[in-house]
């Protein structure tokens, strides 16, 4: 299952949206290299922000509406109308959040922690930061810094890496 | 799958080195797999592997989270202890299947 000819040294994971899926695939991929003893870098940017946003970190939710892989439980198709009354994008957000939880997934704040505290390097996004008007100061502590795109790549350099876009 | 022979005992493992037979573990086992792989077990190591192999006993999805829950060592302790390979290193160490989980 390995290739130990040429394995994998880092990857560098940018995140440019906040819904609970791409959040989860972003945190999923980084923690899931800091085990293999794999490098890894996050960069937050746009949408993504959110999830490393002191304020929404752990109430990102799943889009109910124009998300044609949503199932109601038990895969009965659930109507993208139905998507749009109050309490129903809560509603399915929890059972997500809840599903995982089952999994042994953690809430977004402590799978970061997951993450950084096997090395895991975590960034915040200048541009996506100055549209939404964020400061550092609003962002998880354990933000490493916020970079530019350029300063980012910089980052990613060296044999065997790869960048990967949520 | 093949034999080896470490610590003066022969050992059934996989193809990743894994032990196929956890109850053919023992401690020197442990300590001669882990020097294989340049780590030194100090007591907090086998604390860490008797937890891993309670929990693959009672059969509990094993994850680097519940590991850091178990009051024995906090997850950036966990990666101190085995570097590059906080579960896939520790569970081989603790003669049990290498854990099919992504946290």
């Amino acid at each position: 299952m390995t290739n130990n000819e040429s394995p994998l040294k880092k990857v560098c994971i940018i995140c440019a949206k906040g819904t609970i899926e791409d959040v989860y695939a972003t945190l999923v991929m980084a923690n899931g290299a800091v085990m293999e003893g794999i490098e890894a870098k996050v960069f937050f940017t746009f949408f993504g922000l959110d999830a490393i946003t002191k304020k929404q970190m752990n109430r990102i939710k799943t889009a109910t509406v124009g998300n044609p892989a949503m199932r109601a439980p038990g895969g009965l198709p659930f109507p993208s109308i139905l998507g749009i009354l109050p309490g129903v994008e809560a509603g399915v957000s929890a059972m997500m959040k809840s599903s995982m939880a089952k999994l042994d997934i953690p809430p977004v704040d402590e799978f970061l922690e997951m993450i950084t505290a096997g090395g895991g390097e975590i960034y915040a996004c200048k541009l996506g930061m100055d549209m939404f008007k964020l400061e550092k100061k609003d962002l998880w502590d354990e933000v490493k810094d916020v970079l530019t795109i350029g300063e980012f790549y910089g980052l990613c350099g060296g044999e065997n890496t790869q960048i990967i876009f949520t | 799958m093949a034999q080896k022979t470490i610590a003066g005992q022969t050992i059934e493992v996989n193809d990743e080195g894994y032990m196929v037979d956890a109850s053919q573990w023992n401690r020197e086992i442990a300590a001669e797999l882990a020097k294989e792989d340049g780590i030194e077990l100090t007591e907090k190591h086998y604390e860490v592997l008797e937890f891993l192999r309670k929990s693959n006993e009672k059969g509990e999805t094993l994850t680097i989270r519940r590991v850091g829950k178990s009051g024995i060592v906090d997850i950036k302790g966990l990666y101190g202890l085995f570097p590059g390979g906080p579960l896939k290193f520790s569970s081989r160490f603790a003669g049990i299947p290498k854990p099919a989980s992504c946290v």
